[in-house]
């Protein structure tokens, strides 16, 4: 280590990194407040109670006892301008007038309209004495896995090695030209081939502490589980942070303002956290954009983490997605090496 | 072997768009021997240097260096060649001692990075961050890194420009004892003081080309005259019958000061002074200063060096 440049180089991007406070948040503490303001916001609450007002007049009362023996609705009694004011604002899924025949009040358009008239109809039929000529009888499910936290953290497990991989290396990278420093070094007999194998391998050793310290707090904090092996996971984070350390790379080969490689950087990583499926599915994209959405390394990393925290997919069923990523990463490399500039 | 050639170029050019940066250099630097290029900024100074020291292409023209060439042996010349670059700014949150122990893995062999870090004097700071260092101090720090490898050849661009006295001096003093142990410089500067103290010989270098090149102690005496005499007048004076006076040499105007070469001041001044008062001309000022390598360029080039 003390005499090998490829060493030398590494140890020196570490300890740069770690003295680097700001460096230190972004990479560390802030996907931390991502996931906790994330999980509290979509957290998994009961089955929605639907809200629904009683017009008043003659027979408001009756129809209110009906609804209240309902768990899933809330009933309010409302005069006709405030009801009309409340249906609305969406306030209130919908809005009964009693009389014969009774009156459901509401907007088709919206998608609480719909439960909220079978609810307020199987009220008033049973009330009036129907009797169901066949019981049925409900089960629920409510596994770890299938919430929208569990969706997310691979997520942004995923944009987290990109942003990492990127800044991380690109920054470094335009602040050392910018200061001379790569001309400097170029004027010794260092192989340039080592300098950037030195920062993707720098790069790589804080990747585990990074991973390591979301995933233990999505774990303790919100119960994520870790259903695959961690030899999987932790084989598609390095060849994930790998990846984009190489785009990095080759984003930050020419640079030579911060304003340069920022812009840059946000062109190759805005469309990433958009269609990639951090948030939200990318089955939500139509089938024309798929061959691309599905060719970003983002999303071939996103997917490989999914399957392995969430399915306990093993490793060899998510080559193929490691491999787009893998494929990026090289490519980028070449690239790099072959643009750098080193003045 | 003495006469040993360590660097040498031939018809070297290197052109910017239209501007020749340089223009034609033959160089030859013995082995064992502290060359200066001396010249105003802009002169082609550090194009040279940095063509020698393979970060440059030529245009045109041969560079050796130890015998070898750049395009045939490119690692086996930077493994004997150390580099101090003008204004490189080191990695701020590395300490002394992890910036020399980073430069010295990249060589096969040199000095012990705590050896290097005690020739240069920055012992005591061996654990602090660059970011903390004194002007000074970084420069000795960018020193030490050309000395890790314990180079056959170095190269130094400006190395005290914009440094206190004491650092400067410091600075010399590492070169000095550099030099003692037989290796070669190649040193650029715009000071004169500087030249003359280190170099054992030194190329005037302005628009990319070499207008004189010897020992300091030559191209001083080549003014013809060992003083300087360097005078305001209240309004503009005859110069011809100046010339002409005993014991002038040259004679030069610029901004309004002239300035006369001369080899006895004791009896070019009382002539000055009887023929500047048969002119009627008032003087407004007057000094004398032993010649400098700064006046042989004012000679050559009707200019100073200045800052």
């Amino acid at each position: 280590m003390r005499t090998s440049p490829i060493g030398q180089l590494s140890l020196c991007k570490i300890r740069e990194f770690l003295r680097e406070p700001e460096a230190v948040f972004w990479v560390f503490v802030f996907p931390i407040l991502m996931t906790l303001a994330l999980g509290i916001a979509f957290r998994s609450k009961g089955p929605d109670v639907l809200v629904v007002g009683v017009q008043e007049g003659a027979g408001a009362e009756e129809a209110l006892a009906a609804l209240r023996g309902v768990s899933a609705l809330q009933a309010e009694l409302v005069d006709p301008e405030t009801a009309r004011h409340r249906l609305r604002e969406g306030k209130v899924a919908l809005v009964v007038i009693p009389g014969d025949p009774l009156v459901l009040w509401l907007d088709p358009a919206r998608p609480e309209s719909r439960p909220a008239r079978l609810e307020v109809d199987n009220a008033f039929q049973r009330a009036a004495g129907r009797q169901d000529p066949r019981s049925v009888e409900t089960r629920e499910i409510h596994e770890r896995g299938s919430r929208y936290i569990d969706f997310l953290l691979p997520g942004l497990l995923g944009m987290n090695l990109m942003g990492t991989g990127m800044w991380g290396i690109g920054f470094s990278i335009v602040s050392a030209r910018m200061r001379n420093l790569l001309k400097r070094l170029v004027a010794t007999p260092m192989r340039k081939r080592d300098y950037l194998l030195g920062q993707l391998v720098g790069r790589t050793v804080f990747l585990f502490l990074e991973v390591g310290v979301l995933l233990g707090f999505a774990g303790v904090v919100f119960d994520v589980p870790i259903r695959g092996s961690f030899f999987a996971l932790g084989l598609v984070s390095v060849i994930g942070a790998m990846s984009f350390a190489g785009l990095g790379l080759l984003v930050a080969s020419r640079a030579r303002t911060m304003e340069g490689v920022s812009g840059l950087m946000n062109a190759v990583m805005l469309p990433m956290w958009i269609l990639s499926g951090t948030f939200f599915s990318t089955s939500r994209f139509p089938d024309v954009m798929q061959p691309v959405v599905q060719a970003l390394p983002l999303t071939a990393i996103n997917d490989a983490l999914r399957a392995v925290m969430i399915d306990g997919a093993p490793f060899v069923s998510v080559v193929p997605d490691v491999a787009i990523a893998a494929g990026w990463g090289a490519a980028a490399f070449a690239g790099a090496l072959y643009l750098f500039r080193w003045r | 072997m003495s006469a040993k050639v360590a660097l040498r170029c031939q018809g070297l050019t290197k052109r910017y768009g239209d501007l020749v940066a340089v223009n034609g250099i033959d160089l030859e630097v013995r082995a064992g021997e502290c060359f200066g290029l001396l010249g105003p900024n802009g002169a082609g100074k550090t194009t040279t240097v940095e063509i020698f020291e393979g970060l440059l292409p030529a245009d045109e023209g041969s560079v050796e260096v130890l015998g070898m060439r750049w395009d045939r042996d490119e690692r086996r010349i930077r493994e004997r060649i150390g580099i101090q670059l003008q204004e490189t700014q080191l990695s701020e949150k590395l300490s002394v001692i992890e910036t020399l122990t980073l430069f010295r893995s990249f060589y096969p062999r040199g000095h012990d990075p705590e050896a290097v870090l005690r020739m240069v004097g920055l012992e005591e700071k061996r654990k602090v961050w660059v970011r903390k260092l004194s002007g000074g101090q970084r420069q000795r720090l960018s020193v030490a890194c050309a000395l890790a490898s314990d180079p056959d050849v170095l190269f130094f661009d400006e190395p005290t420009t914009g440094l206190d006295p004491q650092s400067r001096r410091q600075l010399w003093e590492i070169l000095s004892s550099f030099r003692s142990e037989g290796k070669t410089v190649l040193l650029t500067t715009h000071y004169m003081d500087e030249a003359e103290r280190l170099c054992d010989r030194v190329a005037i270098i302005d628009h990319g080309k070499i207008i004189a090149l010897d020992t300091p102690a030559r191209l001083i005496a080549s003014l013809g005259a060992e003083h300087v005499v360097e005078f305001e007048t209240e309004r503009p004076a005859e110069l011809d019958p100046i010339r002409t006076l005993p014991g002038v040499g040259a004679v030069h105007t610029e901004d309004g000061v002239i300035s006369l070469t001369v080899r006895e001041v004791h009896r070019a001044v009382p002539s000055l002074l009887a023929e500047l008062q048969r002119q009627g001309v008032l003087l407004t000022s007057l000094a004398t200063h032993h010649a400098s390598l700064e006046d042989v360029f004012v000679s050559l080039t009707g200019r100073h060096l200045r800052d």
